[in-house]
């Protein structure tokens, strides 16, 4: 007989309700990085300040810095100044707290472990019970339509479904805050399409706070309660355009003048960001 | 395991080109003697036919005919008790023991010192040109002397051939095996990053398992030079017997037949251990969702 006590891992979140205050507060927050042609600022002077529940795209061209600003966020880059403070933590502690999960822009599962074991790895290096990583896995795979699929591996998975196990990998230890970087680059607009409505249901759905990079303005404008807009060289934050369509949108939305018009603003937010001297 | 038809052709192909080639060396090697014994022996009436013929069964060619290996192969493993000094199942199962004991030996040798250096990024520098430099002595001219440091400590039989044996395996499972517990993506390690995953846990969950294409290769190198090792180290102290003494034994002799036939079963026996290695490879593939 399985106890009745299953002892929880000291993650937040999981459970208890997250402090009060802003999800994430950067603040003058500047990264350089040292390369052998010499410095690059990646990150200059960024401020930014995402509440609880929100749904936040950074948009920009290469090189603006918003993978970088993400993995600063995730305790993957240590800025050179500033601050990051995470559920009020600073990244670290975050970090180590597992405050957050991350999405990469490749799904990066372990060609190794199946779909199902992916899933568990983060409540196998947690340390959940067996009986409730199973739960969980069970839970993750129905999220995000994946019942069926637990037992193949990756290589028998299309693009779109690895990196919707990716997704729920990075879900199934419950996290307060979903980083996503790039999650649909590589896949084409259908299935883009598709992954934004689901991905929009699921945010809903879970109430997370949602970190976004994107390179596509429709996707940014579709998801998104706030749109960040980059500029590179040094990489910061030019505009921030506040988008408040209905949480349970559709697709549709995309036809109507209010929705073009954001997307026109962030358009003239990335020309003007650009510098086209050659 | 099935062998489909089309590819038996070019292994059929090629094996028959091989006991071509290996013919007419043979009778072109063996012929001068041959003439010289005819000879000798006061003989001229002979045809180029029976030159070829004799040339190939002579008692101690300076190369053997395939045909002579297999009859001497047969003769010593079939025919002979496995219990005789004759056998060379006798001497084949001492060389099996050392390599056996050699490579587990060099096999926990070369994945620990692996860890290690992986682990411990300032040994890498510092450790990595010592294992260099001990592979690059001849193990011909070290091992003689392993043997007599080791049986001043009383340390005699098996042991100091199995140490022999472990000392050349480990270094390739070594390379092989830094190579890939390093092998994980960047991304890869990330994700294990935003988890604060424990060292242990990163090792253990994605090193480990990343690396079992890289473990299997080093292991089949490892198995063959720890074999290698073996017969050396019986050459040096061939009153224990074993394949190499076999071989030290037959060109004393000028046995060239017993020679040749301890050779093949050293290949075979280093076969048999790479093809063993490769079953359980398939079988952790399949496992491991490796294969397609």
């Amino acid at each position: 007989m399985e106890t009745a006590s299953i002892v929880k891992p000291a993650t937040h979140g999981v459970g208890s309700p997250p402090p009060p205050g802003p999800a994430i507060e950067v603040s003058d927050v500047s990264l350089r990085f040292e390369t052998r042609d010499g410095p690059v600022q990646a990150l200059a002077h960024v401020n930014l300040k995402v509440e609880r529940g929100e749904f936040v795209s950074f948009i920009g061209p290469s090189g603006c810095g918003k993978t970088t600003l993400l993995r600063a966020v995730a305790d993957l880059e240590t800025p050179t100044e500033g601050d990051i403070r995470v559920d009020g933590m600073n990244t670290e502690e975050a970090r180590l707290k597992r405050c957050y999960g991350y999405v990469f822009q490749s799904p990066a599962l372990y060609p190794w472990r199946t779909v199902a074991g992916n899933i568990a790895l983060p409540l196998e290096i947690m340390g959940y019970s067996r009986a409730e990583r199973e739960e969980r896995v069970k839970k993750g795979l129905d999220l995000v339509n994946l019942s069926g699929f637990g037992n193949k591996f990756p290589w028998q998975l299309s693009g779109g479904m690895q990196q919707r196990a990716s997704i729920a990998r990075a879900l199934s230890f419950d996290p307060d805050i979903l980083l996503m970087d790039e999650p649909f680059g590589a896949l084409d607009e259908i299935v883009r399409d598709m992954l934004n409505q689901q991905l929009l249901r699921l945010w809903e759905m879970t109430g997370k706070t949602v970190l976004f990079v994107t390179h596509s303005i429709p996707e940014a404008v579709f998801l998104s309660t706030h749109i960040v807009v980059m500029s590179p060289r040094p990489g910061r934050i030019t505009d921030v355009i506040a988008c408040n369509f209905p949480r349970d949108r559709q697709l549709e939305i995309r036809e109507t003048p209010e929705f073009l018009a954001i997307a026109n603003r962030v358009r003239l937010g990335l020309r003007a960001g650009h510098s086209y001297d050659a | 395991m099935a062998v489909p038809v089309k590819s038996i052709l070019p292994i059929v192909t090629v094996v028959l080109a091989v006991l071509a080639i290996w013919y007419a060396a043979a009778a072109l090697m063996n012929a001068p003697l041959q003439r010289d014994m005819y000879a000798n022996a006061g003989r001229s009436d002979y045809s180029t036919q029976d030159l070829i013929v004799a040339s190939l069964n002579m008692e101690r060619p300076k190369l053997p005919g395939p045909h002579q290996v297999v009859a001497e192969m047969v003769k010593s493993i079939v025919a002979t008790a496995p219990s005789s000094k004759r056998s060379l199942v006798y001497h084949g199962l001492i060389t099996l023991e050392e390599t056996l004991i050699g490579f587990v030996i060099g096999a926990a040798l070369g994945i620990g010192l692996a860890m290690v250096i992986v682990s411990v990024r300032w040994l890498d520098s510092s450790l990595t040109p010592w294992l260099v430099a001990s592979q690059t002595i001849p193990i011909i001219a070290l091992a003689p002397m392993i043997v007599v440091i080791l049986s001043q400590f009383n340390i005699t039989g098996v042991a100091p051939k199995a140490a022999i044996a472990a000392y050349l395996s480990f270094f390739p499972i070594t390379v092989g095996m830094v190579k890939g517990f390093r092998s994980p993506e960047p991304l890869q390690l990330d994700l294990m990053r935003t988890y604060s995953a424990s060292s242990m846990q990163t090792f253990g969950k994605l090193r480990a398992p990343a690396s079992a294409p890289y473990f299997f290769a080093s292991m089949k190198i490892g198995a063959a030079a720890a074999l290698v090792g073996a017969i050396v180290a019986e050459v040096t102290k061939s009153e224990d017997g074993g394949l190499g003494a076999r071989l030290l034994a037959g060109s004393y002799y000028g046995q060239t037949v017993q020679i040749w036939a301890a050779l093949f079963a050293a290949a075979a026996l280093s076969a048999a251990l790479v093809g063993l290695i490769g079953l359980v490879e398939r079988l952790a593939g399949r496992r491991m969702g490796f294969a397609r």
